[in-house]
């Protein structure tokens, strides 16, 4: 327990860490380009959002302190601003529409890709030695190299433009299907999220099949395994119970600590596809300087991070009787 | 538990190593861990195995466990074990299916048995099916020999799932809580993850699955080295105690030499991966034979022996890699000789009044020394004067 | 005096050994000579092909061909002329990145390692923080309120997002180095503190460093490429992101011009596997046991006595 409410803490340090980075930010860049775009929008706006947005863009010329209590205040109460990219849409509704597609896909691309990469590291450590740990091992080094949004435009090209096999961009068929509870819409939404779940699996599964791999041999010349060996138990208990079991301990921690790496790489990948997400959001809002957005879409990533963290620390306590029960 | 008693066992013959051999490769050379080592354990015989560390002891338990993993490879040799005759399922079962094997590998050899097995030529199964069952292995350091992530009732039943399949859960629980007893440990702690545990109380609950399947043998390499002294002889009567009860037998490796002069029946020493004295404690205690033996035992201070000047030995293992040639030990040997140089010494009884009293030394050999047998006081004038003069040496630099 | 020149000599044969294992194993050898390769690309590419790599000519679109061997872009660019110049300009960044982000890294590790307490409190805390925040958004912040938009945004923005994973990884190792003899002695010989955390205990971390720092430039290769591939980059150099860059924005991939972004991506593929591959292989130095077993070398009798 004690150990939860540590990493409880730890995270609200976090959340407040990039709470006000994201304050500090705007305020960093001298000439900051922001301004430019308020003289902008003057006018345009009612003067309360054109209030609002000068505080969160860092043009307003309050003193620093008040600027950080009315952002906060805004935080609290839901308020990330003006998107100008929608205008006069509020961020925080242009995140809403956008999260729930990259939460779908980016989740069960991660669990698929993490789930597939922990069993081969575990196959290609049970078969050491054999042709999958001499052929799968250096492969996998190649892939782990590969730039998601790279391998989404060959994949892009190869499945989508030349073969035809899968629709190359959007989020489902908007001509024939309704967004909605309806199975037409969902079955066109899993076909639409094929190519880029395909494209982040493959990216991201080289690094937990490695660090398995790595973390099973370390784990299995332990003097534990050799003694279930001696013990005459099966080598699928032996293999599981005592060497998965604990290899898997130091391999949810590199997923806790990758988790913003990989929804890094999602996102660009998402923008390849034109998948209506975040990183496509990221994309029109850097593309019309909406900075608001970009902030917004920061938090809200960075709270689904940690979250995502939270959700593995839960699982290591699970897992780990040293850590569940406390002692040495 | 005098030493005739036990040389006089009726038991038999548990396990025979036949010219083992054990090599490493590795990237910068073969290391030769075991060269030819041959050993006999009676049953019930508590057998010690000493040495410096790198003399191949713990090599010789993992060869005989078959726990070896690549890069070593048992080069060459024979591990024959004589299962006992009683009608347990699992030893039926174990016979039946070797027999064949037992006669294939001791064709062209002097067949010693029929009933023997050979370790070395198990399948699989057959192996999963030996191990614990007839021989178990308690490891050096109890801390790392239990799995971090299951209790202690898991890792005792576990065995028990294995081997017995037909014991139900409830039994197997009972077994285990039994067990626990046995080595005085409270049943409440089955449930007990070994990092809530003392180390004594790890070394015990390791001790406790080693007795699941009561097997004829348990190897217990340094039981005892990670645990203060306390602690370490409260372990030791235990060993010895539940011996006494269930009369297994034990290879017991330790570089502590005092210890097996307490513990032992017979006691074996190794130097550079092969045997280089198999002596009874008392024998032993009285006269070590071999020079190595001798600056072995005044390693450490004994509660027995008289009270000598602890001079150690000069020098240090050789690089197995490397190993001298003929006497392996000659290079720090305060008695070589040059036939020790380039003649590999035989494995001959010392001395007609101890026949079985075996030393691998050219002291002992009527080919090369013809005189007198050296005796403690010359070990010790000669080891004090290499001392010296490795002292001096010392200064001059 | 003999004392020290013994030991200076050991430490010659150390450092030879060092080298022969390194370059005894085969992951290293391999990733050494792809890094090699791409190394005298970014030297020597350009001056065969001294051309501006910008320069448009009237062939659009064409595929590779004896004139242009990787084919042009839509404004007639030569795609092969882009890439030489495009290696030199990220291996150039990847590393240049890379050792900043180090020092960064090595500084706050081994300080907050070593002291301890409150400083590493803080120290670590930060480096936890930074480790968990999502880079690449961050970064993408970092870059869009940035007054000006070139290499120098892509430093900072980079060194500030990067340097959290080797701080990790170097503090742990410095709290397990801080209470070592050779630390304790040269304590007790009255070493300044500095002298102790960046002479005594640095060059012991060696191998860790050099890994974190091949780690180090996978992660800029790639992220710098991403930023770019945003436009957050300076649109008009020529680095391996912006052709990507480029060719996204002239839908290269409905125009069919696989030539145009199949190459940068290889590169940077192949540029991080190869250090990726020098990477594995020091781990595999130092930790022998995740070494693929070699095969084939026993008898088929003696591999059963040995299985198990």
């Amino acid at each position: 327990m004690r150990h939860l409410i540590r990493r409880i803490g730890f995270y609200l340090v976090a959340l407040w860490a990039s709470v006000t980075l994201n304050f500090i930010i705007p305020h960093l860049s001298p000439g900051n380009p922001a301004q430019a775009l308020m003289a902008r929008m003057r006018g345009k706006l009612s003067p309360q959002a054109q209030h609002a947005l000068e505080i969160s863009l860092g043009v307003n010329h309050d003193p620093l302190w008040s600027q950080y209590v009315q952002y906060i205040n805004n935080l609290l109460h839901g308020n990330l601003g003006i998107s100008i990219t929608y205008l006069p849409t509020p961020v925080i509704q242009v995140i809403g529409q956008d999260l729930p597609w990259t939460l779908v896909l980016v989740g069960v691309a991660l669990i698929i890709s993490f789930v597939v990469g922990t069993v081969l590291g575990i196959i290609v450590v049970w078969r050491r030695g054999s042709f999958s740990d001499s052929v799968f091992t250096p492969f996998f080094t190649f892939l782990s190299a590969i730039p998601y949004f790279w391998l989404a435009l060959v994949l892009l090209y190869l499945l989508g433009s030349q073969l035809n096999w899968f629709p190359i961009h959007g989020g489902y068929d908007s001509d024939n299907t309704v967004p909605g509870w309806n199975l037409d819409f969902i079955l066109s939404a899993a076909q639409y999220a094929v190519l880029p779940a395909i494209t982040i699996v493959i990216g991201s599964i080289a690094g937990w099949m490695l660090g398995m791999r790595n973390a099973m041999i370390t784990t299995l010349s332990e003097d534990y395994v050799l003694m279930a060996e001696a013990k005459g138990l099966t080598s699928w208990r032996i293999m599981f119970t005592y060497g998965a079991r604990n290899a898997i301990l130091p391999n949810i921690t590199a997923f806790a600590l990758s988790l913003g790496f990989v929804v890094s790489g999602s996102l660009l990948t998402e923008i390849v596809f034109s998948y209506p997400g975040i990183g496509f959001a990221i994309l029109q809002a850097v593309d019309n300087l909406d900075y608001a957005l970009l902030q917004g879409i920061f938090l809200v990533i960075t709270l689904a991070v940690l979250g995502a963290n939270f959700l593995a620390d839960l699982m290591y306590v699970l897992l780990d009787p040293r850590v569940r029960l406390g002692g040495s | 538990m005098s030493t005739k008693e036990i040389s006089s066992n009726p038991g038999g013959t548990l396990l025979k190593i036949k010219n083992i051999s054990v090599d490493y490769h590795a990237a910068n050379g073969t290391v030769h861990a075991l060269t030819d080592v041959s050993i006999a354990l009676e049953r019930g015989q508590i057998l010690g195995l000493a040495g410096e560390s790198g003399s191949g002891k713990s090599t010789l338990a993992y060869a005989i466990t078959r726990l070896l993993r690549p890069p070593a490879e048992i080069t060459g040799g024979q591990l024959l074990y004589y299962p006992r005759h009683r009608d347990s399922e699992v030893e039926g079962r174990l016979k039946g299916s070797s027999r064949a094997n037992a006669r294939a590998v001791t064709t062209g050899n002097m067949i010693e048995s029929t009933d023997a097995v050979d370790i070395l030529q198990f399948s699989p199964a057959e192996l999963r099916e030996f191990r614990w069952s007839e021989l178990s292995i308690v490891f050096q350091s109890a801390m790392n020999a239990l799995n971090p992530v299951l209790n202690i009732g898991a890792q005792i039943t576990d065995v028990l799932r294995t081997h017995q399949p037909a014991m139900g859960a409830d039994a197997r629980r009972k077994r285990a809580i039994e067990l626990l007893r046995l080595v005085g440990i409270a049943p409440d702690r089955i449930r007990s993850y070994p990092h809530e545990l003392s180390g004594g109380m790890r070394q015990r609950a390791i001790i406790a699955i080693a007795l699941a399947l009561s097997p004829e043998l348990i190897i217990m390499d340094e039981p005892t080295t990670a645990l203060d002294v306390v602690v370490q002889r409260e372990i030791l009567m235990e060993i010895m105690d539940l011996r006494e009860r269930l009369n297994f037998s034990v290879i017991f490796i330790t570089h502590d030499l005092s210890l097996l002069l307490e513990l032992a029946d017979k006691i074996a020493i190794m130097y550079a991966g092969r045997i280089v004295e198999m002596a009874t404690r008392g024998e032993l205690r009285h006269q070590p034979r071999h020079p190595y033996s001798y600056g072995l035992l005044n390693s450490f201070p004994t509660l027995h022996g008289p009270r000598r000047r602890m001079t150690g030995i000069p020098g240090s293992p050789p690089d197995l890699r490397d190993i001298p040639p003929g006497c392996a030990f000659h290079p720090r040997c305060p008695l070589a000789s040059e036939a020790c140089h380039n003649t590999l010494p035989t494995f001959l009884p010392s001395t007609p009044d101890t026949p079985g009293q075996l030393v691998a030394c050219h002291l002992y050999d009527n080919r090369f020394n013809a005189g007198e047998r050296p005796t403690n006081a010359e070990f010790a004038v000669r080891y004090e004067s290499a001392y010296e003069a490795m002292q001096g040496t010392r200064k001059a630099v | 005096m003999i004392i020290s020149s013994s030991t200076q000599s050991t430490a010659m044969l150390r450092l030879r050994d060092t080298w022969r294992l390194i370059t005894l194993n085969r992951k290293v050898s391999f990733g050494l000579a792809i890094l090699a390769f791409f190394v005298l690309i970014a030297i020597f590419g350009p001056l065969f092909f001294p051309k501006d790599p910008n320069t448009f000519s009237q062939d659009i679109l064409q595929p590779p061909s004896a004139a242009h061997w990787l084919g042009t872009t839509q404004t007639g660019q030569d795609v092969l002329t882009q890439l030489l110049y495009g290696t030199r300009f990220s291996l150039v960044m990847g590393f240049l990145i890379g050792t900043l982000t180090m020092i960064i890294s090595i500084i706050i590790g081994l300080v907050s390692g070593y002291f301890g307490g409150w400083i590493d409190e803080v120290l670590s805390l930060a480096t936890n923080v930074f480790l968990v925040l999502p880079t690449l958004p961050l970064a993408i912040l970092l870059a869009a309120f940035a007054a000006y938009r070139g290499p120098l945004t892509i430093v900072i923005v980079l060194v500030v997002t990067g340097w959290s994973w080797g701080a990790r990884v170097l503090r742990a190792q410095t709290l397990s180095m801080r209470n070592r003899d050779y630390v304790e002695a040269a304590k007790a010989s009255g070493e300044s503190t500095l002298r102790i955390i960046f002479f005594e205990i640095l060059p012991n971390e060696i191998s860790i460093v050099a890994a974190e720092f091949l780690g180090t430039v996978i992660y800029v290769i790639l992220a710098e490429t991403g930023l770019e591939f945003l436009g957050l980059g300076d649109i008009t150099s020529t680095s391996w992101g912006t052709m990507l860059y480029w060719a996204g924005n002239n839908d290269a991939l409905l125009l069919g011009a696989w030539w145009w972004f199949l190459p940068p991506g290889l590169c940077i593929a192949l540029l991080g596997a190869g250090l990726a591959f020098i990477n594995f292989g020091i781990d595999e130095i130092a930790n022998p046991r995740l070494r693929t077993e070699p095969k084939g070398a026993k008898s088929s009798k003696s591999r059963k006595a040995t299985a198990s």
